[in-house]
């Protein structure tokens, strides 16, 4: 394990940011923070790197008791939401800096940096200011500046949240491309769930301060631990007493079991539809179908219909009274 | 005269002037000249005149003027203290300024407004409060009248503000962030604040410092209750300019207002260009 967090606790005045978190991250693999804000995911990236001091509880890095480090000491790559770029050193000294202060010789610091700078894809913006690159630009500077130090870890905090859906969508897939190759152990946090799934190896999620669940992304999603790592994973819509997952229910009209109900509403997003059915309990339940099932279902508004959950399909008893009928995820607006 | 050399300097002509850029249309030519009469008639006319005064006696009078030995000793004296004050006020300025910005501490506030108060308060007033404090009958026992101490303590005083205002907002404008990157990558406190923080500080503290000194070189008020005015000793340039003047002679005044006038220009250049390095060093 290259990063273990034991019993670690941290409070800022009377908010408590973490509580008694113990987290192991393995070598070589790129783990996700995944929460809410305020969650307190920023606040363990930054205990692990020095840059907060953790109240109670320890924090080994490669086998090395980091606790009482300072962050100069504890060799870790850091990478900001808002870039933290050196403003006024070019873009080639930016990624330099790290090397200068270890005083490495010229002319090794030269090779690296250009190294680090095809790496990014930065080579022909080596001598601009940060000011004349474009947010992404910006970030991958950063990441070539804090790899430059051959970090033990690198840890990036909500490293794409600045950036546009596009520039987000394509930095994601680089850094997955980049970590492939890099192979350094690696910890982001983030906030979007989907970054989550389709970048990390392996997820944590933290809530209120809290580990709510740590796996692989297909483990989260098949088998989540409780009701918030269901709901904060994906869309859920409520079935009697259970969430289920709405892609997972499956209606018929010539079953003999299942839940009855009538469809009271149809829309067509793309493809994919959304039924719902008001069951005759009075429960409105989503279903989402893909174009093809749905036509072949032939569904009529208002007609009587039966769901039945497909075999094997997550489920997380719900204690929550308010019902679930949007399959919109539940991602924390800011 | 030389009224007649800087008036025509009016929007028609300047509307093809602008060297490589775009002809000036209507509004922003006329903005241009009101922008021109105006420094004209409040800075560039009344320097020449300064300036003209002074070649009166012709260049010959001018030197005689200037390296007469007591006012080359005022020279000495105003130039050489608004320098050391200056750079005292580049170290402590910063340092309060820090102190504002990033440390919490009681009575915070009140010491934000007091920083102020040299700024604030009429030179004479001033003057007084130092010689009551630091004169003859000084509570703390401290008697510096008519010292060149005098001289360099009211300078203090009344330059404190410039640097730690200027440095002031720049300073709360910086993102811990970047300290944080520059810490992460190895760096120490002091090489963060050498490489990371002080370039980016360096304009803030320039612009205080060229303040600083062009207000001390030109200071009157403050001074001369406890400075004495004594010839050769405590006299500043700015006494001198007014026993010239009355002495009825307004050239010898006008050639050492020149000479701090370049003086002056000289150091706010230099100024810069150290700005520039140190950003550029990083």
């Amino acid at each position: 394990m290259s990063i273990e967090i034991v019993n670690v606790g941290k409070r800022f005045g009377d908010f408590v940011a973490l509580d008694d978190v113990s987290v192991s991250i393995p070598s070589g693999r790129l783990t996700a923070l995944l929460g809410p804000s305020g969650g307190g995911k920023s606040t363990l990236l930054r205990i692990i790197a020095g840059l907060e001091r953790a109240d109670t509880g320890t924090v080994r890095i490669e086998g090395v008791d980091a606790t009482g480090l300072p962050p100069q000491k504890r060799n870790v790559g850091f990478v900001f939401q808002h870039y933290a770029a050196f403003k006024h050193l070019t873009v080639r000294r930016n990624v330099a800096f790290g090397l200068e202060i270890r005083k490495r010789p010229r002319d090794e610091i030269r090779r690296r940096v250009d190294e680090l700078l095809a790496l990014v894809h930065l080579e022909q913006f080596a001598d601009r200011l940060p000011a004349q690159l474009s947010g992404g630009q910006r970030q991958r500077m950063a990441l070539a500046r804090a790899l430059a130090v051959e970090p033990t870890v690198l840890l990036l905090d909500e490293p794409f949240g600045a950036l546009d859906a596009k520039v987000r969508k394509e930095l994601r897939d680089w850094l997955r491309r980049l970590h492939d190759e890099v192979h350094v152990t690696t910890v982001f946090v983030t906030h979007d769930q989907e970054e989550a799934l389709e970048v990390a190896d392996e997820i944590v999620v933290i809530n209120d301060g809290r580990v709510e669940q740590i796996g692989s992304p297909d483990e989260l999603y098949d088998r989540p631990a409780n009701e918030f790592v269901m709901r904060f994973l994906g869309p859920v819509t409520r079935l009697g007493d259970q969430l289920v997952r709405p892609h997972d229910l499956q209606l018929s009209i010539s079953d003999a079991d299942g839940v009855v109900g009538r469809v009271t509403r149809v829309t067509r997003i793309g493809f994919e539809t959304r039924v719902e059915v008001t069951t005759a309990g009075g429960q409105p339940v989503t279903v989402t179908l893909t174009r093809n099932e749905f036509q072949a279902l032939n569904i009529q508004l208002d007609s009587e219909i039966r769901i039945r959950l497909a075999p094997g399909s997550p489920t997380t008893t719900t204690t929550a009274t308010q019902p679930c009928a949007e399959t919109s995820t539940l991602i924390p607006t800011h | 005269m030389t009224s007649a050399a800087l008036a025509p300097s009016r929007s028609p002509r300047n509307r093809r002037s602008a060297r490589g850029g775009l002809p000036l249309t209507r509004v922003s030519g006329l903005g241009l000249g009101v922008a021109m009469v105006w420094f004209s008639l409040l800075v560039l006319i009344p320097l020449a005149a300064v300036a003209v005064t002074a070649a009166q006696g012709g260049w010959g009078g001018f030197w005689r003027t200037v390296t007469n030995e007591q006012t080359a000793a005022t020279l000495r004296l105003t130039v050489g203290t608004a320098l050391l004050v200056t750079l005292v006020n580049i170290v402590m300025g910063t340092l309060i300024a820090w102190v504002l910005v990033r440390d919490r501490f009681i009575g915070k506030r009140a010491l934000e407004v007091l920083i102020d108060v040299p700024f604030a308060l009429p030179t004479i007033v001033a003057g007084l409060v130092l010689l009551s404090l630091y004169g003859p009958d000084s509570p703390l026992g401290v008697n510096i009248a008519n010292t060149r101490t005098a001289v360099f303590l009211a300078f203090l005083f009344v330059t404190l503000p410039f640097i730690v205002r200027t440095v002031q907002p720049v300073l709360a404008e910086l993102e811990p962030e970047s300290e944080e990157a520059a810490a992460s990558l190895g760096a120490s406190r002091f090489t963060t604040f050498r490489r990371i923080i002080l370039p980016s500080l360096t304009p803030a503290i320039a612009a205080g410092a060229a303040l600083s000194f062009a207000r001390a070189v030109g200071e009157y008020g403050s001074l001369i209750l406890l400075s004495g005015n004594l010839p050769m000793r405590t006299e500043v340039a700015s006494v001198r300019i007014l026993s010239s003047i009355e002495n009825d002679n307004p050239d010898s005044a006008a050639a050492v207002a020149v000479v701090l006038l370049a003086v002056s220009l000289a150091v706010i250049v230099a100024l810069d260009v150290i700005a520039r390095r140190v950003i550029r060093r990083g």
